[in-house]
C-alpha cells in the first residue's frame, strides 16, 4: 500500500490562508509519480509508441522493402536489429508491426469498454430481474471457451484486421461489465444520487452524469490491463499463422518468423521477444501502479 | 448447497447445448467446405460424396440427427480422414494433451504455491522480491517466445532435450515447464494476497499466542483460507492451459488436440472441429463447477449468495 498522502497539511497558526485543496485525481497522480516501477513503465510505454509512430520515417528502409543479398545480416550500424530472411530490414518491420500490435491492443480495449461499461452499467442500475437477466448471460458467455471460436472465426472469415478487433475486444468486454456493474450497484446507493434523483433528473442524465463519472477508477485500471490482454491474444493468434498476414507484420508474426530462424539468426527472435515482453510488462505494472493510485481496492494484493 | 450444485450444472449444460448449436450453425454458414478443391471434382462424384455424410439433407434434419448421435456418445465421422471417426482421433490425441496439461498444471501449482506461501511469510525480504520478479516474467513475457527461446538454450545449444518431439521421458520437461511458467505467476500472486490476509487475522494471533508452531499455523490456520483465491482462479488457470498448449504443441511439435483443432479447422473438417470443441467445453465447463463446488465448500459464505 502506498503511504498515506496526508490530506490536511500542517497549517500553523500564524498563517490563515488556507490550503486549497486537492482534486482525487491530483492525489492519484501524486501518489502514481511515487511508484517507481509506474513511473518507469510509463516512460517505456510513451517511448515505444513514439518509436512505432515516428520510427518509420527516420528509417530509410521500407517495411517491405527486400534485398535478398542482404539476407540474414547480423546487427550493425546499418541494420540496427539486423535483417531477415528477405533481407528486410527487422527495425523498421519491428515499428510498423508495432503500430499493428498496439493498434489492436488499444482499438479492441475500446470495443470491449464501449460495450461493458454500456452493458454493465444498464444492468447494475436497473437492478431487478433485468440486472439478474443480464448477468446470466454473461455467466453463461463467460464459461464459453472463447479462444477456440476466435480461432474458428480467423480461420474461415479470412484474416481480416477489422475482424480480429470486433472479436477480441466482443470477448473481453464481459470482465468489464461485471465490474461496472458491481461499482454502480454500490455508487447508486449513495446520498449525491438519491439528491439527483429528488432534482427530478432523468434516469439516463443520472446514470451517465452523475454515476459513469464516479466509477471512472476501476474502469480506467482495468481498460490498462485489459490492453496487454488483448495484445497477448492478437500475437497468439499471428503466432499460429491467423492473425495479420503478409507482408503486414505484428510483433506476434516477428516473433513467430523469428521462432523459425533462431538456430542460427537467434537475434530475428530476441529482439521482437523482448520488445514485446517489455511492452507486456509495462502496461502490466502501469496498470497495478493506476490500481494503487486510485486506490481501487484498498490494499496492494 | 445440494441447490447450488444443481443450478451451477444446469447453467453449465444450457452453455453446453448453445456451444453446440452455435458451433453448428457457423460451420454451415462459412464459406468453403470440406471437399471444396483446387481440382474440379465432377459434380456427381461430390453428390455422392455429400450423401454418404448426410450433407444433402435439409439443414436442421442434420442438426437433430447429430444432436441424436451426440447423445450415443458419437461424433461422427471424420470429413478428411476417410475411414476414421472423430472418437478414434480424439481418444488418439486427448491423453497426449491431458499428459501435457497435468504436467504444466503440477509445475505451475508446485512453483507458485511455494513461491507465494515463502513470499507472504518472508514478506519484503529478497524472498519476495525474487518470487515477484518470476511473477513479472511470468506475466509478461509470452509461452510462445520462452518456449522457443528455451529451445534454443536447453535444447539446442546445451542438447540436454530434444528439440521437439513427444517419443521419451525428456521430451516432457521444456514443454510443461514453458507452459505451467506462465501459470505459476498469477498463482504465486494470489497465494501471497490470500496468505497476507489471513495472516493478519486474530485468529492466527490468537494461534500463535496458544504456542502453535509456525508449521501448524501455516498449514493447519492460514492455508485453509490464504488458498480460497487461488481455488477460484483455478478453473480459468486449467482453461488457459488447455489452450495454452495449441502454442506450446505448435512449438515442440506434440501430437495434441490443441494442434489437430487448428489443422482441422484449416481443413474444415466439420464434425471433427465440433467434436474438439465439445471436448473442450465439456472439460472446461466440469472444471469451473468444480472449481465452483471447492469454493463453495471452502467458503460456506460463497454457495449462499
Amino acid at each position: 500500500m502506498t503511504p498515506a498522502i496526508p490530506h490536511s497539511p500542517f497549517v500553523s497558526p500564524a498563517d490563515d490562508v488556507p490550503e486549497p485543496g486537492r482534486s482525487p485525481w491530483r492525489d492519484a497522480w501524486l501518489r502514481l509519480r511515487r511508484n517507481r516501477l509506474a513511473v518507469f513503465s510509463g516512460g517505456v510505454l510513451i517511448l515505444v509508441a513514439l518509436a512505432c509512430v515516428i520510427g518509420p520515417w527516420l528509417n530509410p528502409y521500407g517495411y517491405e522493402e527486400q534485398t535478398l543479398g542482404n539476407a540474414y545480416q547480423v546487427p550493425d550500424w546499418r541494420h540496427w536489429m539486423g535483417t531477415d530472411q528477405l533481407g528486410r530490414d527487422l527495425l523498421v518491420r519491428m515499428f510498423y508491426g508495432g503500430r499493428i500490435s498496439l493498434a489492436v491492443g488499444l482499438s479492441a480495449t475500446v470495443v470491449a469498454l464501449a460495450i461493458g461499461v454500456v452493458y454493465g452499467a444498464v444492468a447494475g442500475f436497473a437492478g431487478g430481474v433485468l440486472d439478474a437477466a443480464m448477468m446470466r448471460i454473461v455467466d453463461i458467455l463467460y464459461a464459453l471457451p472463447f479462444t477456440l471460436f476466435v480461432i474458428l472465426l480467423m480461420v474461415f472469415f479470412g484474416r481480416n484486421i477489422v475482424l480480429l478487433f470486433v472479436a477480441i475486444g466482443a470477448v473481453e468486454w464481459l470482465t468489464m461489465a461485471r465490474i461496472v456493474r458491481g461499482q454502480v450497484m454500490s455508487v447508486k446507493r449513495l446520498e449525491y444520487v438519491e439528491a439527483a434523483r429528488s432534482l427530478g433528473f432523468s434516469r439516463r442524465r443520472i446514470l451517465f452524469r452523475h454515476i459513469l463519472p464516479n466509477i471512472l477508477g476501476p474502469v480506467i485500471v482495468y481498460a490498462t490491463l485489459t490492453v496487454p490482454s488483448v495484445m497477448l491474444v492478437e500475437a497468439f493468434l499471428s503466432f499460429l499463422g491467423l492473425g495479420v498476414q503478409p507482408p503486414m507484420s505484428s510483433w506476434g508474426v516477428l516473433i513467430k518468423d523469428g521462432a523459425a530462424a533462431m538456430e542460427e539468426y537467434p537475434w530475428l527472435l530476441i529482439f521482437p521477444g523482448a520488445v514485446f515482453s517489455l511492452t507486456l510488462f509495462s502496461l502490466n505494472f502501469l496498470g497495478d501502479g493506476l490500481r494503487d493510485a486510485l486506490d481501487v481496492r484498498s490494499s496492494k494484493d | 448447497m445440494l441447490r447450488f450444485i444443481w443450478l451451477r450444472a444446469l447453467q453449465s449444460l444450457l452453455a453446453l447445448y448453445i456451444i453446440i448449436t452455435a458451433t453448428f450453425f457457423l460451420l454451415r454458414f462459412v464459406p468453403g467446405g470440406p471437399f471444396t478443391s483446387e481440382r474440379a471434382v465432377p459434380r456427381e462424384i461430390l453428390r455422392n460424396i455429400e450423401a454418404h455424410y448426410g450433407l444433402n439433407q435439409p439443414l436442421h434434419r442434420q442438426y437433430f440427427s447429430y444432436l441424436g448421435s451426440l447423445l450415443r456418445g458419437d461424433f461422427g465421422p471424420s470429413f478428411k480422414y476417410s475411414n476414421r471417426t472423430v472418437n478414434e482421433i480424439l481418444a488418439e490425441k486427448l491423453p497426449v494433451s491431458i499428459e501435457l496439461g497435468l504436467w504444466s498444471l503440477a509445475v505451475a501449482l508446485s512453483l507458485g504455491l511455494t513461491l507465494g506461501i515463502v513470499a507472504a511469510l518472508r514478506r519484503n525480504t529478497w524472498a519476495d522480491y525474487l518470487a515477484s520478479s518470476i511473477g513479472a516474467i511470468g506475466l509478461s513475457v509470452p509461452s510462445f517466445v520462452i518456449g522457443p527461446l528455451c529451445v534454443l538454450a536447453f535444447a539446442i545449444h546445451a542438447g540436454w532435450f530434444n528439440a521437439s518431439g513427444w517419443y521419451f521421458p525428456g521430451d516432457r520437461v521444456l514443454p510443461s515447464l514453458v507452459l505451467g511458467l506462465a501459470y505459476a505467476a498469477p498463482i504465486s500472486r494470489l497465494t501471497r494476497g490470500g496468505m497476507l490476509e489471513i495472516l493478519n487475522q486474530d485468529y492466527i494471533r490468537t494461534a500463535r499466542a496458544k504456542g502453535a508452531s509456525e508449521f501448524r499455523v501455516v498449514f493447519r490456520h492460514t492455508l485453509r483460507g490464504g488458498l480460497l483465491p487461488v481455488v477460484s482462479y483455478l478453473g480459468p488457470a486449467v482453461a488457459g492451459i488447455l489452450t495454452g498448449s495449441f502454442v506450446i504443441e505448435t512449438i515442440f511439435q506434440i501430437p495434441g488436440l490443441g494442434r489437430e483443432f487448428v489443422t482441422s479447422a484449416f481443413d474444415r473438417d466439420y464434425t471433427l472441429v465440433l467434436g474438439t470443441v465439445i471436448l473442450y467445453a465439456t472439460v472446461l465447463m466440469a472444471l469451473n463447477l468444480a472449481a465452483d463446488i471447492m469454493q463453495a465448500w471452502m467458503n460456506p459464505k460463497v454457495g449462499l449468495e
